[in-house]
């Protein structure tokens, strides 16, 4: 991380406009991969493979969307917009969020025939799980502070999250041909992606400059060196230096799949914006 | 910050205190937010009661309706005409901040209290809120409210609630 003196307040970010820009760059990547994840959880509502497992999914769904409106807040004091304007109006290429968390759920539609892949959502949830605790982590030396005071509070929630799908990696990995056939099938697909989530955009080199995060380098290896660990232990070959996509998530280039997921989402929303909940 | 000028009333204040007593989790409606240790500070600046709060749950749905709560119910006390209520993050709640009384209440209520002082790598032992036994089982991390697991007590053969650890 840059050596930067502590930031303690919205008001004094303000005040150095490349620290705000920095801040509010990384905000919404920070905010965007919490929001879409959450999004896609909430598309298993009533697909999970059991009624426990629906309640689990769901809670963790509402505590990822939690921490995206703490971001969303957090732009919303530095003067970027409202909130949920900023969750509902913005078009596919102003979002910053990693492909990996915009990809769809499986083959079909949540609405007609969903034929959603558990496999994958269970090592999707998981590998970004484990970048986010690392991210977390790096975020407590944040130089905003509150930035690293949330971060600490997300913490104490988001290690359930890592717990429940710990059980879950180990129990398909050791469980009938089938079961780890599919795991790894997930593991392939999410490893294709993988590899953008430590990126930090366009802005990066003054995000670590300003003592927001630690740099690209760091966060990657310090998620390799935990997920290997993890994978390991759970008796899966170890797939190795994890790939980028195709679009760039980091620099608003999306798949198709994120407008259509935006559209879906924000459809109630757009046709009455003032409206109050 | 008292602003200069501006009265800050330390009885109003102990007035505060004693309404948000009345103040209930939506969800836990047998203990009140203090006793919860929700409530970080009290301020009364001329007419203006300003709350500080602190989440259980970052993104827990009952957090709004507290705060709604907090305001009507201060709006009470004689001296007060608006009430300003802020969630804050410094301190970060944990567990250990639910007062003692509260715990007994809890339980009353099917609900086992969290474990005191908790420490990453702990293993996280539940007694049953009906029979005390310790034979008890996780059946889900995640239960009807984010601050709740679902657990089962193989002893009474009762399922229960347990306050997660928050640490």
């Amino acid at each position: 991380m840059g050596d930067f003196s502590q930031v303690e307040t919205t008001e004094a970010a303000k005040q150095n406009p490349e620290y705000a820009q920095a801040l509010t760059d990384l905000l919404f990547q920070l905010a965007d991969d919490d929001f879409i994840l959450a999004y896609r959880g909430s598309e298993w509502l009533g697909l999970a493979p059991h009624i426990e497992e629906d309640v689990a999914f769901s809670s963790m769904s509402q505590d990822m969307m939690g921490h995206a409106v703490m971001f969303y807040e957090m732009l919303e004091q530095l003067g970027v917009g409202k909130a949920d304007d900023l969750a509902q109006l913005r078009e596919a290429d102003a979002f910053r969020n990693g492909i990996l968390v915009e990809r769809k759920n499986g083959e079909g539609d949540y609405n007609t025939d969903p034929h959603y892949d558990w496999a994958y959502a269970i090592v999707r949830s998981y590998v970004y799980g484990l970048y986010k605790q690392v991210r977390l982590e790096s975020l407590l030396q944040s130089s905003y502070t509150p930035l690293a005071l949330v971060s600490r509070k997300m913490m104490t929630e988001h290690r359930y999250h890592l717990m429940h799908w710990q059980v879950w990696l180990t129990q398909l990995a050791n469980s009938t041909d089938e079961a780890r056939k599919r795991l790894e099938a997930a593991i392939e697909k999410v490893w294709k992606d993988a590899g953008e989530l430590y990126q930090l955009g366009a802005n990066a080199d003054a995000i670590v400059r300003c003592g927001l995060i630690a740099g690209e380098g760091e966060l990657k290896q310090k998620w390799l060196t935990l997920t290997q660990g993890i994978f390991e232990k759970a008796g899966l070959v170890w797939a190795g230096e994890p790939g980028v996509p195709e679009q760039r998530g980091r620099h608003g280039q999306h798949t198709p799949e994120l407008a259509q997921a935006l559209a879906t989402l924000s459809e109630v929303y757009r046709i009455d914006p003032a409206a109050g909940w | 910050m008292a602003q200069e000028g501006m009265h800050v009333h330390d009885g109003l204040e102990a007035t505060c205190w004693e309404l948000l007593q009345q103040v209930t989790d939506p969800e836990i409606p047998v203990i009140s937010m203090v006793e919860m240790g929700m409530i970080h500070k009290v301020r009364v600046e001329d007419d203006v009661a300003h709350v500080d709060v602190l989440p259980t749950f970052v993104g827990c749905p009952a957090l709004e309706i507290m705060k709604k709560n907090i305001a009507a119910k201060l709006v009470e006390a004689d001296g007060i005409s608006k009430v300003e209520v802020q969630f804050v993050y410094d301190p970060a709640w944990t567990s250990d901040r639910i007062v003692p009384e509260a715990r007994g209440k809890l339980k009353s209520f099917g609900i086992a209290p969290p474990p005191i002082d908790f420490k990453p790598g702990d293993t996280w032992e539940v007694s049953c809120p009906y029979c005390d036994s310790p034979y008890t089982q996780i059946d889900n991390l995640f239960g009807p409210a984010a601050c709740r697991s679902i657990l089962y007590c193989r002893h009474c053969k009762n399922p229960f609630e347990a306050l997660k650890p928050i640490y």
